[in-house]
């Protein structure tokens, strides 16, 4: 059997995902027997390849940039799991949303800036008016919630996906857990 | 001499159950180990039937009823826990998170609150609702507890444990619909109100919305168990 091909992607969330997800620890290496991770922050791949198997995304959609990256990432992945709080239902990211991306940036460049007062405008992309979960984008096979899930959750999980087992979601895990 | 008690038997999820006439279906299932999610009742308070979580489905009638508030009646056949039933619990549960702005893991309740353990119970991975994300206040102007209007689900524990138990009547709720909040006294702030600083409503509230400004950190761990025997003491003298 040829090994799956496995992408992690960071949108708008903290890194706490991939953190935990690397708290597999010596179980990845009985992992890296079935899976090849082609495209992630810890490996060098700058482009998104054109054929995933499996696609973990930590992160809510924040700016235009996540808004293309996650379609993209549909576009070629077969089976696409949100990781984490973030990926599903916005969580702390979205705890702007109350309040207009305008307001937000003032209060922390203008405001609450001591010295070189300005709003970012040049390489980092736009915010979008709200932060959504991905699924209000693109369609998501599977929900693994947790902040973050805890590393026995991603293990127990990935073998079931891997290996094409059954997989109780909520048996392993919640909101905010 | 006979003890004349007016004893009711019908059906919960085909096991056949006795019960006193006058106890609601939520006490009888509850008696026989049957399990219907709850949310707005808590025991010791009266029922107001709010979140719907409870319905149950009774043969032969095409309306869904609320477990905590429908009295047994003789040979009711109820169902429990039906596809429809689950369908129905599911959308409750998405339509209370998408409501306001309840993010668990920065919540003063993360781990000790029903809502949160009714989405994982109930298998709620997602919300398929956008979020309303409305702005809404938190009110830290008393001295020991403070009201984050963001997580509360308007079950009204807190109207009713301040008005049956405390009686006081602090607590209310004001407006309508989706704009409905819960108020002290005539909507002033919670510092200034008549509340007695009991804190049985802190200990009522299912979620982090109501809380104890000493707690830090997700260890708020609510105890309203001592609203029954409260209740029993009460009755006894």
């Amino acid at each position: 059997m040829s090994k799956l091909k496995v992408a992690t992607v960071w949108l708008d969330g903290c890194s706490g995902c991939h953190m935990s997800f690397l708290d597999i620890d010596e179980r990845l290496i009985a992992l890296a027997e079935l899976i090849d991770v082609v495209y992630s922050p810890i490996v060098d791949t700058k482009e998104f390849p054109d054929e995933v198997d499996i696609a973990l995304v930590e992160g809510a959609v924040a700016s235009v940039d996540d808004e293309k990256k996650i379609k993209k990432i549909r576009a070629h992945t077969k089976t696409l799991i949100a990781m984490g709080d973030c990926a599903i239902t916005g969580n702390v990211p979205s705890m702007r949303n109350p309040f207009s991306p305008e307001a937000i940036l003032n209060r922390a460049y203008i405001e609450n800036a001591s010295a070189q007062q300005q709003i970012p405008c040049v390489v980092v992309p736009k915010l979008l008016k709200v932060v959504r979960p991905i699924h209000e984008f693109v369609k998501v096979d599977v929900f693994l919630p947790g902040c973050p899930p805890s590393a026995d959750t991603f293990h127990t999980a990935l073998v079931a996906l891997v290996t094409g087992g059954p997989l109780d979601i909520s048996a392993l895990t919640r909101f905010g857990a | 001499m006979s003890v004349d008690v007016d004893v009711k038997t019908l059906v919960i999820d085909e096991q056949e159950v006795s019960a006193r006439a006058g106890q609601t279906i939520l006490e009888v299932a509850r008696e026989n180990e049957i399990d219907i999610p709850t949310l707005c009742h808590l025991e010791g308070l009266s029922s107001v039937g709010a979140c719907r979580l409870c319905l149950v489905e009774i043969k032969g009638s095409n309306k869904l009823l609320p477990a905590c508030v429908a009295t047994v009646q003789e040979g009711m056949e109820v169902s429990t826990n039906t596809e429809r039933l689950r369908k129905h619990r599911l959308t409750i549960l998405e339509l209370l998170f998408a409501e306001r702005n309840h993010i668990c893991s920065v919540c003063v309740s993360n781990g000790h609150c029903d809502l949160q353990a009714l989405g994982q119970s109930q298998g709620l991975t997602h919300v398929r609702l956008p979020y309303r994300n409305p702005g809404l206040a938190v009110d830290a102007s008393h001295e020991r507890f403070t009201v984050d209007h963001n997580r509360c689900i308007l079950c009204t524990r807190c109207v009713r444990v301040c008005a049956e138990i405390e009686g006081a009547h602090v607590w209310d709720v004001m407006g309508r619909g989706i704009n409905s909040i819960v108020i002290t006294d005539l909507n002033e702030s919670w510092g200034s109100s008549s509340c007695t600083r009991c804190g049985k409503c802190v200990q009522c509230c299912p979620t982090g919305a109501l809380f104890d400004k000493s707690k830090i950190g997700s260890d708020h761990p609510k105890y309203p168990d001592f609203l029954p025997y409260l209740n029993l003491m009460r009755e006894a003298q």
